[in-house]
């Protein structure tokens, strides 16, 4: 009982840190229709900035740099590159992300080489006890930033005139344009956002008991996809939910692996999208999707 | 001076010419019709003052002037920034947003803060007081005619100085588009112009002072709504008036061979 109570706690963690990357995923799509094969990098960048900076200047300013600097790479990506190909195929765009993300991928892994970064953050190895469950504290960390920020965005999403003019673009681009509000800026702010959505997931996929920032910390990201898609590619609350299926399901999987040793090795990173595919067959358009994954 | 003074507008798309040197006059505090076939162009014409056709795969030509400022080169926000707030044919409300969501997004290119949209909104559930009871429905449940109104609200709610309506009465049942006419009449003599465009030319012409009817991209026929909607030629094609007599005549005094191609292509 214990171990599967720590096993479900810890895969809320990291399935709230898939939900931060799937979010922005999710924020992209709606307020540009494009699927972004780039965000895997978007978190490396974040993450990598970070990571060379802590030393100098301590880990919660490398932090808000690493966010920072997420931020106006994905600014930078729709600015030079997505606003030049607006007005053109949705697939075409998506394919522009995949260069993007080779190009991005390429230089930071280059720079990386194949050292495993620190980030410095403040948790190390230290556990938390409560009740004969343990759980690392960079767990409970991930957990509660993940649910404050998602919380913030839900609720500026909702309340705040800008989700009003993001919901706008969303749904209807050219009638939002009618009414002042502009879509260059929507998807350079969705860019952003995303981008320092991610920044802070990286800092999560790379903390104990993973060993650090590295090449393949770009894979964990990828797990995001998995979570956007099955929550809805559209749908923020979907994300949400997608992302702490795939954690959870992750994590009851590598916990429970001997168990399921008729499937094979390694079910644990093949879960996610096992339980992908199987949503999908039963709603095409995600759990809480109104469109057709599809469409692109 | 008119409020808004067009001259030789074009516009296409891609390589198809949907209008062609366009002269229109849109005087202040007034209600200015233009009347035209489907196709006509008409929804283009208010995508190029809109400034929001190339969103559409457009571009435009000529120049658009507002109390003598230019136009034509402004991004679309900086239009509704200038007091021009297009309703869009279809009404095109954000169906998945609530009632009082749409009439905030339309509050948000406009100049002022949230003092200037309080006193908007009160405004608008005053012309419009079953937006204030659905306020916080999805708009997409509203009804045809409550869209309009909510699609109209909306505009309003930037506190436009010109309105750019496209073809309000579409698809509505003959008292709720006399309705809709009402709240135009009324929304005008509140102070704000209106460029009507509308296939009802029946409504049009009671509503306006001025009217111009487009065919296949042109100006045929303009002057006083009142004229125009005596004349044999409106009655005949726009007012669904048959007198064959009457018919005979117009075909004889204008130019019959230009009519005829436009019915062709219209
Ligand atoms: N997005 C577009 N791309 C290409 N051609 C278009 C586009 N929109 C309109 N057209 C063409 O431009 C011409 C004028 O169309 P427009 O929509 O302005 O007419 P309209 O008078 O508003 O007609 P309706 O009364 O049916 O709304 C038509 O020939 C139409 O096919
Ligand atoms: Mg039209």
């Amino acid at each position: 009982m214990t171990t599967f109570i720590e096993l479900l706690l810890g895969g809320l963690s990291i399935g709230a840190v898939y939900a931060l990357i799937a979010l922005g995923f999710v924020v992209i799509f709606k307020a540009t229709e494009v699927v972004n094969f780039a965000h895997a990098s978007l978190l490396l960048a974040g993450g990598y900035v970070t990571a060379v900076l802590h030393d100098d200047i301590g880990f919660w300013p490398a932090l808000a740099a690493g966010i920072a600097g997420a931020a106006a790479v994905g600014s930078a990506v729709e600015f030079l590159v997505i606003r030049r190909y607006r007005g053109s195929d949705h697939s075409v765009l998506a394919i522009v992300t995949i260069g993007v993300d080779i190009l991005l991928t390429t230089e930071l892994t280059r720079r990386m080489g194949t050292e495993v970064f620190s980030l410095g953050d403040p948790w190390g190895d230290r556990v938390l006890t409560v009740g004969g469950v343990t759980l690392a504290q960079t767990r409970v960390a991930a957990f509660v930033a993940a649910a404050l920020l998602i919380t913030v965005f839900l609720l500026a999403f909702r309340f705040t005139s800008w989700g009003v003019s993001m919901r706008a673009a969303a749904e209807n681009p050219r009638t939002a344009a009618l009414m002042g509000i502009r879509l260059g800026r929507v998807s350079l702010a969705a860019w952003a956002i995303a981008g320092a959505l991610a920044a802070v997931a990286a800092l999560f996929l790379t903390v104990f008991p993973t060993p650090g920032l590295e090449r393949a910390t770009s894979l964990a990201a990828l797990k995001a996809f998995p979570a956007a898609i099955l929550g809805g590619l559209d749908s923020t609350t979907g994300a949400l939910a997608g992302g702490l299926i795939v954690g959870v399901t992750e994590s009851l999987a590598t916990g429970y692996q001997s168990d399921l040793s008729f499937l094979g090795r390694g079910i644990g990173d093949l879960a996610p999208y096992l339980v992908m595919v199987i949503v999908l067959l039963i709603r095409p358009a995600g759990l809480l999707g109104t469109k057709e994954p599809a469409r692109v | 001076m008119p409020t808004l003074e067009i001259r030789a507008l074009s516009a296409a798309y891609g390589p198809v010419r949907s209008l062609r040197d366009i002269d229109l006059d849109v005087p202040p505090g007034a209600i200015t019709a233009v009347l035209g076939g489907n196709g006509a162009g008409k929804t283009t014409l208010l995508r190029a003052l809109s400034r929001t056709l190339r969103f559409h795969g457009g571009t435009a030509t000529g120049t658009v002037r507002f109390d003598g400022h230019p136009l034509e080169r402004l991004r679309p926000d900086r239009i509704v920034a200038a007091g021009i707030v297009q309703v869009p044919e279809g009404r095109q409300v954000f169906a998945r947003m609530t009632v009082a969501d749409n009439l905030r997004a339309g509050a948000l290119g406009a100049p002022g803060g949230r003092r200037a949209a309080a006193e908007a909104l009160d405004r608008v559930h005053e012309l419009f007081p079953v937006l204030a009871r659905r306020a916080h429905q999805s708009a997409g449940l509203l009804s045809g005619g409550e869209q309009q109104m909510l699609a109209m609200g909306r505009a309003l709610m930037a506190r436009p100085r010109l309105l750019l309506l496209d073809e309000p009465s579409l698809g509505l049942a003959p008292l709720m588009a006399q309705r809709i006419a009402d709240t135009v009449r009324e929304i005008n003599a509140s102070g704000t112009s209106v460029l009507l465009v509308e296939q009802n030319a029946a409504i049009a012409l009671r509503l306006a002072t001025t009217a111009y009817v487009l065919e296949v991209g042109e100006v045929t026929l303009h002057g006083p709504a009142d004229e125009l909607a005596a004349s044999d030629e409106v009655r005949r094609r726009y007012l669904g008036v048959v007198d064959e007599a009457a018919a005979a005549d117009a075909d004889r005094a204008a130019g019959t061979a230009v009519r005829a191609l436009s019915r062709w292509s219209a």
